[in-house]
C-alpha cells in the first residue's frame, strides 16, 4: 500500500510518499514558515517524482503535532481533505514519536523537545525497543528548566531531540549525563512518517478522518481567561 | 476555461461553509456551520478558537454540501475558496482544504477575494442585475461604498475610517449590556423604540465618501452614561437610524453621481431591517433600482465564494498552488 505522508507541525514542511519498497519521494523546506504556500506543490512534486497518481495512495499518514498551531492546522486539513477525497484511511502520528523514532539505537532516555514558543517545549520521553521506540510518558508542555529537573530526576543518562531541545540549548548544554542530539534530527521528518505510519497499516491500524485531532495541549487563551471569571 | 461546476469554500471568520454553485449563479446546495455560539461567551470572534472550529468542521461540511447537491465527487470541476481578507489562521484552513480537493481531483483552485464574493452575492439571486451598480458593502469587518461599473471591474467610492458598521453594532450592544452579536439584537429591540428619540450624530453625512462610526458610538456611550434611566429600546433605535441614515444618504449620492442602474446592499449588516427600508425608500424616491439580498446570501457563505470564483476562473484561469492567505486583502480597483 502507498502512504503518503503530511508533516508540516514545526518550523518545517514536508511531505513523503512510499511504502513496502520504502520511502520512493519526499520533500522538505525549513524557510519562513511558509506552510500553506509550500505543501500543496510538494504533495504535487512529489507525485511526479514517484511517477505515482494520487489515487494510487491506499492511506494519508500526518503529524498530528504538537507544534506551532498554524502549520499543524495546514497540514492536518490538508490530510483531512486528501483523506475524504480519495476515501482513503488516516494514520495520525505525534511530532514528538517522529522526533525519537530515528534515534532509536541508543540505550539512554530519550526526551523529544518540539518548540512550544512563550518559552516553553512540548515533550514526551521514549525508550528504545526492539524495532522502534516506546512512548514512556503523555505529551506535555513544560519550561525548559521544569523539563530539564524531570528528567534528570528520573534518568541517568538523557538524549534529547527536537528544536525545543536546540532553542533553549542553554538550559541543557553542560548538564551532566544529558546530550542534545544533532541539529540534522531537530525536526519531526515526512520520511520518518512515512516509516513509522507503515508499520501501522501493516497493523492495520488505521483511523477515520473523524479521529484525527490535532494535539494543540493548550487551550486557547481566550478560553483559558474566561473560564476563572466564569467561576 | 470552461468549468461550470465549481465547489466553494469559506472560512475567512466565524462561518465554516461549502457550496456547489452551477455556472456562477445555480445554487445547487450551500451549506453554512455557524459559530456563533462558541464566540458568544467572548463578545466577540476569538481567532484561535475560530481556527479550531474550522479544522473540525470543514470536511463535514464539504460532504454534506456535495451530497445536498446530488452530484459525485467527480462532477466537480473547479474548487474556489476564500483567500483574503480575513482572519489568517482561518483562512489558511480553507484555502489548504481547497487547493488538496483540486490536486486530488484534478481540477483548477481559485483563490476568492472575500470582499469580491459578497458582490457577487447579489447575482445569485438576480443574475441579471444591470450596471453599473453602487453597492453598499456592510459588515463586521467592512463599510465600503462601491461601483460596480461590470463584472469583476470596480471603484471604491469610500471606506470606514475607523470602525466597521457591523463593529459599531457589536460595541454598542456591549455597552447596553444586550450581548452577541449586535446587529440582530439592536435590530430587534430597536423595533419597540423611538428613532427620533434622541438625535446622535450623523457623522460626515455631506462631505466626502468615507465613513466614521466611532464617533457615534462614543456619543451612543456618553449618553446612556449621563441618562441612566433612557429607554434602552430607544437608545437602539436611535443608533440604528443614524448609521442607516449615513450609509443610504452616501449611497444615493453615488448613485446620482455615477449615474447607476440601481443600489444594493451586500454584507452582514445588509440583513439590518431599518437600512433595507431606508434604501427601499431612497430607491422609489429617486428612481433607481434597488436590490436586497436574502438574509442568507448577505452574511458570509460558500455560495457567493464559488459564484466569485466562477467569474475569476473565466477571466484569470486558475490560481497557482502555492497561493497563501492574505488577511488584509483589498478588492481589486480599476
Ligand atoms: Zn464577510
Amino acid at each position: 500500500m502507498l502512504i503518503l505522508g503530511i508533516e508540516s507541525a514545526t518550523a518545517q514542511v514536508g511531505c513523503a510518499i512510499g511504502g513496502h519498497e520504502g520511502v520512493i519521494a519526499s520533500t522538505h523546506s525549513a524557510r519562513g514558515r511558509r506552510h500553506a504556500e509550500s505543501l500543496a506543490p510538494q504533495i504535487r512534486f512529489i507525485a511526479e517524482q514517484a511517477g505515482i497518481e494520487l489515487a494510487e495512495v491506499g492511506a494519508i499518514a500526518v503529524d498530528v503535532g504538537p507544534g506551532l498551531y498554524t502549520g499543524l492546522r495546514v497540514g492536518v486539513t490538508t490530510a483531512l481533505a486528501m483523506a475524504q477525497t480519495l476515501r482513503v484511511p488516516m494514520i495520525g502520528v505525534t511530532s514528538l514519536d517522529l522526533l525519537a523514532f530515528p534515534v532509536a539505537h541508543t540505550h539512554r532516555a530519550i526526551v523529544a523537545a518540539v518548540d512550544a514558543r512563550r518559552g516553553e517545549v512540548f515533550h514526551a520521553t521514549y525508550r528504545a525497543v526492539p524495532g522502534g521506540v516506546q512512548r514512556m510518558t503523555e505529551p506535555g508542555v513544560a519550561t525548559p528548566d521544569d523539563l530539564l529537573s524531570d528528567i534528570v530526576a528520573e534518568h541517568d543518562e538523557v538524549l534529547l531531540v527536537g528544536d525545543g531541545a536546540l532553542h533553549h540549548h542553554g538550559v541543557f548544554q553542560n548538564v551532566s549525563g544529558v546530550e542534545i542530539a544533532d541539529n540534522r534530527l531537530a525536526f519531526p521528518s515526512a520520511s520518518s512518517l512515512v516509516m513509522l505510519a507503515h508499520a501501522r497499516a501493516l497493523r492495520e491500524e488505521f483511523v477515520r478522518p473523524d479521529q484525527i485531532e490535532p494535539l494543540y495541549l493548550r487551550r486557547p487563551d481566550a478560553e483559558a481567561k474566561w473560564e476563572p471569571k466564569a467561576g | 476555461m470552461s468549468a461550470d461546476r465549481i465547489l466553494g469554500i469559506e472560512t475567512s471568520c466565524d462561518e465554516t461553509a461549502a457550496s456547489v454553485v452551477l455556472g456562477g449563479t445555480d445554487v445547487m446546495s450551500s451549506v453554512v456551520s455557524s459559530q456563533i455560539e462558541l464566540h458568544a461567551r467572548y463578545g466577540g470572534v476569538v481567532p484561535e478558537v475560530a481556527s479550531r472550529a474550522h479544522v473540525e468542521l470543514l470536511m463535514p461540511v464539504v460532504a454534506q454540501a456535495i451530497i445536498e447537491a446530488g452530484i459525485e465527487d467527480r462532477e466537480i470541476e473547479a474548487v474556489a475558496a476564500t483567500y483574503g481578507p480575513g482572519l489568517v489562521g482561518a483562512l489558511l484552513v480553507g484555502v489548504s482544504a481547497a487547493k488538496a480537493m483540486a490536486l486530488v481531483w484534478d481540477v483548477p483552485f481559485v483563490a476568492v477575494n472575500h470582499l469580491e464574493a459578497h458582490l457577487y452575492a447579489a447575482f445569485l439571486e438576480e443574475p441579471e442585475l444591470e450596471m453599473p451598480l453602487v453597492i453598499v458593502l456592510v459588515s463586521g469587518g467592512h463599510t465600503s461604498l462601491i461601483v460596480m461599473e461590470d463584472h469583476l471591474r470596480y471603484r471604491v467610492l469610500g471606506s470606514t475610517l475607523d470602525d466597521a458598521a457591523g463593529e459599531a453594532f457589536d460595541k454598542v450592544a456591549r455597552h447596553l449590556g444586550l450581548g452577541y452579536p449586535g446587529g440582530p439584537i439592536i435590530d430587534r429591540l430597536s423595533i419597540d423604540g423611538d428613532p427620533t428619540a434622541i438625535a446622535f450624530p450623523r457623522a460626515m453625512a455631506r462631505d466626502g465618501w468615507d465613513f466614521s462610526f466611532s464617533g457615534l458610538k462614543t456619543a451612543v456611550i456618553n449618553h446612556v452614561r449621563k441618562n441612566p434611566e433612557v429607554s434602552v429600546p430607544d437608545v437602539a433605535a436611535s443608533f440604528q437610524e443614524a448609521v442607516a441614515d449615513v450609509l443610504v444618504d452616501k449611497a444615493r449620492r453615488a448613485a446620482r453621481e455615477v449615474g447607476a442602474a440601481g443600489l444594493c446592499l451586500a454584507g452582514g449588516v445588509a440583513a439590518n431591517s431599518r437600512l433595507r427600508e431606508k434604501l427601499l425608500d431612497v430607491c422609489v424616491e429617486d428612481g433607481f433600482r434597488a436590490f436586497l439580498p436574502s438574509r442568507a446570501m448577505c452574511t458570509d457563505n460558500a455560495a457567493m465564494v464559488a459564484a466569485a470564483g466562477w467569474w475569476r476562473l473565466q477571466a484569470d484561469g486558475p490560481s497557482p498552488l502555492d497561493v497563501g492567505a492574505d488577511p488584509s486583502l483589498r478588492l481589486p480597483t480599476i
